[in-house]
This record gives C-alpha cells, sequence and structure tokens, in this order.
C-alpha cells in the first residue's frame, strides 16, 4: 500500500511477469500510465501485448510483480465498472439482436452510454435488430467494440481492435476512439501497425519477447524504429558524441563498427562524413518496422547473454 | 457515422441485473434447437411408451401416473443439467471471458443459468402433466402441488452438475457426454422403471440423488419415501461437493480457450 494506491494513479505495472509452462510470455515489465494517456503497446506476435493486457483486466494472475489500475486490483477495477475491454479473440454471444446485446452489457456498468448513440457511432445501427449469428467478421468486431465504449469507461483497453476492419471501418473506429481519448479517457491498445500506434497514441509502449524495449512519446519511437540506420567503421570515436549528431537518436557500437539510428538520415550522414571523414564501409538502410523489431530485440538479447553470465 | 458526443444515458445510474436476467431467459426460450430436443424427447417417449400401454397397472399404479412421474425425473435432469451445459459453448466463443470484464458478479451469471434452468425444468414438467393427463392421469391438486416441489428439490444437485460439465467438457463431446450421464443416473435412480430389489444394489442407489429424484415424483401415487432426512442429506451431500468441485474448475477457468 504505497503511493500507487493514490486515486490518482492510473495503470501502474511493476516487475510483471507471467509464463505459460516454460513459455515466457511476460519478463518483467514495468510501466506507468497517467490517466488521460492514449498508450499503444506496439510489437510482433508473440510480444506478450495480449498476456499483459489480460493481467491488467484481471483475467490472468501474474507469476511475479503486480497491477493496479486506479490504484486498485485489476479486480476490484473492473467491478467498479470503471475499465471498458475488447479482447483479441471471441465472438458474441447468440440468440440476440444486436441492439439486445449492447443494451445487455450497458445493464451492467454505472454510467453507461445512451445505446443508440453508441450504435451510430460504431456504425453498427444499420444491422442493430439482425441477430449476432450472422453477421460478419468486421460487423462482428464492430459490435465487440460497441460493448467496450457503451460501458462508458475511465480506462479503455482495446486489443487489436482493428484486425478484420475494412478501410472505411479502420477511420470510422478511430474517430470514435479519439472522441473517448478528448472526455479525458485512458486508453491503451495493442497493435501491430507503427502507422496506427503514431497516429492515434501519445506514447507507444515498443514490446517484445516479453520485455519493453521501447516506451516514449509517438514521435521519438516513430524516429527510432521507423527511421533509418547508418552503419560505419569508425574506431574510437564516443558513442556519446555521435549521438550528438543531428538526425541521430540512438547509437549502437559494434566493435570497430557504430550503427547509428536516425529519424533524418540524410541530416545524419552529412554531419557524420562532415566530422568524421575517417567513417567508412557506410551503409545506410531502410529500418522497417520488423527490422527495427529484430534490432531491438537483438539488443534485447545481448543484454540478456551479459546479465545471464 | 457521427462519432462527436455519445451521451451518458440519463437517469439510468445504477447496475441492475434485472435486464442480464432478462436476456438470458429470452436466449434460452430463443433456443429452438434446444427446446426441441430437451422437451421432445421424454415427450415422444411418454406419448408412445405410455400410450400404448394406457389401461395397464404397474402392481396397483395406472401405467400411465408411472410413466410420467419417471419421464418427469428424467426429462426435467435433462433440461436443468443441459441448461448449465450451455456454459461449455459460452466458453468456447470467449464470451465468459468477456462477461469477466464486465462489472457483473459471477455470482449473478450463475443464479441465471439455474433460473433458466429451473425455468425449463418448470416448461417440461408442464408439458409432462399435460401429455400425461391426456393419457388419462387424475391427481388431486395437493398431489400436484407436492411433486412438483419436491422434483425442483431434488434437482439443485443437477443444476450445479450441469454448471461443472458446462467448465469441464468442450460443447462437442458435451452431447453424448450429458445423455450418457443422464441416463445413467436416471435408470440407476429408477426413473426408467422399478428398481431391482436386491438389498446392497438399493442401498447403493438410495446414494444417488436421482433416486431420490425418482421418489419425489412418485410421491404421487403414495408408497413413496419421501421425504426422509436420508434424503435431505443425500442431495445436500452431493450439492455441497459439486458446488466445491465448481467453484474450483471456475477459478482455473480464466484462460484463453
Ligand atoms: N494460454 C497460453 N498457453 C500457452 N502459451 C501462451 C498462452 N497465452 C500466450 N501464450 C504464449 O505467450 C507468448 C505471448 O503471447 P501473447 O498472446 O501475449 O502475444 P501478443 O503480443 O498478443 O501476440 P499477437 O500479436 O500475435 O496477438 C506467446 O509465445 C504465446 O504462445
Ligand atoms: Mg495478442
Amino acid at each position: 500500500m504505497g503511493k500507487e494506491t493514490s486515486a490518482s494513479a492510473g495503470i501502474v505495472l511493476s516487475g510483471l511477469a507471467k509464463s505459460y509452462g516454460p513459455v515466457k510470455a511476460v519478463r518483467g515489465i514495468d510501466l506507468t500510465i497517467t490517466p488521460g494517456e492514449t498508450v499503444a503497446l506496439l510489437g510482433p506476435n508473440g510480444a506478450g501485448k495480449s498476456t499483459t493486457i489480460d493481467m491488467i483486466l484481471g483475467l490472468a494472475q501474474p507469476n511475479a510483480g503486480r497491477v493496479t489500475v486506479f490504484g486498485m486490483p485489476p479486480a476490484t477495477a473492473v467491478a467498479s465498472g470503471r475499465i471498458g475491454g475488447m479482447l483479441q479473440t471471441g465472438s458474441l454471444v447468440e440468440y440476440l439482436t444486436v441492439r439486445e446485446l449492447v443494451e445487455m452489457v450497458a445493464s451492467m456498468y454505472p454510467h453507461p452510454l445512451d445505446v443508440h448513440q453508441v450504435l451510430e457511432a460504431t456504425g453498427t445501427s444499420a444491422f442493430a435488430g439482425q441477430r449476432t449469428t450472422g453477421l460478419s467478421g468486421g460487423q462482428t468486431q464492430r459490435v465487440r467494440f460497441a460493448l467496450a465504449l457503451v460501458a462508458n469507461p475511465d480506462l479503455l483497453v482495446l486489443d487489436e481492435p482493428t484486425a478484420a476492419l475494412d478501410v472505411e471501418a479502420r477511420r470510422d473506429f478511430w474517430s470514435s476512439m479519439r472522441s473517448v481519448a478528448q472526455r479525458g479517457k485512458t486508453v491503451l491498445f495493442a497493435t501491430h501497425y507503427l502507422e496506427e500506434a503514431d497516429a492515434y497514441a501519445d506514447r507507444i509502449v515498443l514490446m517484445a519477447r516479453g520485455r519493453v524495449i521501447a516506451d516514449g512519446p509517438s514521435t521519438e519511437i516513430k524516429a527510432k524504429v521507423g527511421g533509418r540506420t547508418i552503419r560505419a567503421t569508425l574506431p574510437g570515436v564516443d558513442g556519446s558524441a555521435l549521438e550528438a549528431l543531428p538526425g541521430v537518436t540512438a547509437v549502437d557500437r559494434r566493435g570497430e563498427a557504430v550503427v547509428l539510428s536516425c529519424g533524418d538520415s540524410d541530416a545524419a550522414l552529412r554531419a557524420l562524413l562532415a566530422t568524421y571523414p575517417v567513417a567508412r564501409d557506410i551503409e545506410v538502410r531502410g529500418a522497417g518496422l520488423e527490422e527495427a523489431f529484430i534490432q531491438l530485440v537483438g539488443d534485447d538479447e545481448e543484454m540478456e547473454e551479459v546479465e545471464g553470465s | 457515422m457521427t462519432a462527436g458526443n455519445v451521451a451518458v444515458a440519463t437517469g439510468d445510474t445504477k447496475m441492475n441485473n434485472a435486464t442480464y436476467v432478462r436476456y438470458e431467459i429470452l436466449r434460452t426460450f430463443r433456443n429452438r434447437r434446444f427446446l426441441i430436443f430437451s422437451l421432445g424427447f421424454p415427450v415422444v417417449l411418454l406419448l408412445t411408451i405410455g400410450g400404448a400401454n394406457q389401461h395397464k397397472l404397474i402392481g396397483s399404479i395406472p401405467f400411465p401416473l408411472y410413466y410420467m412421474t419417471g419421464m418427469a425425473g428424467f426429462g426435467t435432469m435433462m433440461a436443468i443439467i443441459s441448461s448449465g451445459a450451455r456454459i461449455s459453448s459460452e466458453r468456447q466463443v470467449g464470451w465468459t471471458r468477456q462477461l469477466r470484464i464486465t462489472p457483473l458478479r459471477t455470482r449473478v451469471y450463475f443464479e441465471a443459468k439455474v433460473l433458466c434452468g429451473y425455468l425449463m425444468a418448470l416448461l417440461t414438467l408442464v408439458v409432462m402433466y399435460a401429455v400425461g393427463s391426456a393419457l388419462g392421469v387424475r391427481l388431486d391438486a395437493r398431489q400436484w402441488l407436492v411433486m412438483t416441489l419436491l422434483i425442483l428439490v431434488a434437482l439443485v444437485p443437477f443444476a450445479v452438475l450441469g454448471i461443472l460439465a458446462g467448465h469441464l467438457l468442450k460443447p462437442d463431446s458435451m452431447g453424448p457426454a450429458i445423455g450418457g450421464v443422464v441416463t445413467l443416473f436416471a435408470l440407476l435412480g429408477g426413473s426408467w422403471g422399478p428398481l431391482s430389489t436386491g438389498k446392497t444394489y438399493v442401498d447403493i442407489v438410495r446414494l444417488l440423488p436421482s433416486y431420490w429424484l425418482a421418489q419425489a415424483s412418485r410421491v404421487a401415487f403414495g408408497g413413496s419415501e419421501w421425504p426422509p432426512v436420508e434424503a435431505w442429506i443425500v442431495i445436500a451431500v452431493w450439492t455441497g461437493v459439486l458446488v466445491r468441485l465448481a467453484v474450483r474448475v471456475y477459478r482455473r477457468d480464466t484462460a484463453r480457450v
């Protein structure tokens, strides 16, 4: 019962870990999300995003560490109706119409939104009278979003909410979500797409192999993983001096070589050549998200080896 | 799609379970396949076998009366177990996980399931009684009432058994599993016909809740041993054990399916 129990706390994860048998799904996450933030959990398949979300929602019990949501254990926060969630998998219960289902879920919360307006906002009113059984994948996904939205929660947790949505539905989805964020609610969503994370989140938490490998404002993370890398052989130069070059966001020394992650690789390259004419074997590469992951995860593994030895 | 300002519903700022329970009941009775199968089987048996032996006697008891009470026990057992067992498909599609992240209390979820099971059981009884009456069964009001109440009590452990099955089994194995268990329970309990009179055999089946369910329905033609203290004990013990098991499987059931 420390500072985390104060009512102003948002979501606090400390030393959170979860294994499934031999699989270490989440291996020690520390993360604080303040109320009102919109945070993207970005990471490749199997990164541990859903496992983390399950623990925040109280669906999975951590093996180590703890989670508090608004200063409460997840189960208490869920019971008080302050969390609304959309899980990655799951379909709808049968023998109800879309409207009935949304009404049913609305009735469980202390301050639900108006059902009719939620149906409008989620683009589900066109088939609100239809039974849940016959819906298409994208329609089902919209209804699932409506169920999370109608709860009018202080924290909205969405696990890959736009999977199965077409382009138009995606746009609609994000505009609804924005209006939630504008009402001062906290939003946490998981995604594979850097563009989505960058466009709709204030902050990106990058996950891979059960760890947080980067965390910061969207622009910063985008520069880190969405930019290019310059690789050069440049012995004997201090890393922090290189980091000070314009356009460089991170420096990684590998023996005689350095790898510069760049937000603006053109500026960085000009500055590099101007400052260190001895630099040779220069390669400039586009670091796609996958590559960025591999690079960052590679670092992560090196760290682990160091830790282990 | 106007995402702009979604208003908070006015007035309705209190969580109420009534809406949830109402929709659960609606869902139960909209599931036609479920209705037809759980009602159809005992009705057909009672109509054909009861009808074919309409004027026969078992001891001094008219065959249709004897058979109606047997099918009432069997049919209600089937109805109430199947009702809880539907949790299995809700788990399979991930609906129970979705419910766990709402403020709906677990107790309410299970109470609604039990309530729906009892409504199905009552419907089964009404249909059985109607078919029985058509076959010439005549009882006085008190007999109908006592029989009905005792059956409802004896069904308690089976309501829990259904919930347990709903957590242990996958929907595709549910049909045969329930069919087998219910038939076995009904057979051993004496719903299908007179039990053999072997002393040890009867001693053993008296430990089954289905024995007392059959006895409950037979209160209608006297000669019943219901309700001795033993009956209440058997029902209470089965219920207690099954509840403990159900709670245990429920607790470890948060995993994604
Ligand atoms: N119930 C489970 N049993 C066994 N292993 C599991 C279970 N849930 C998750 N895992 C494993 O934990 C790891 C992390 O899974 P998780 O679902 O959290 O990843 P994710 O980041 O959500 O991936 P995706 O982007 O594919 O949804 C994976 O290796 C997965 O196989
Ligand atoms: Mg996932």
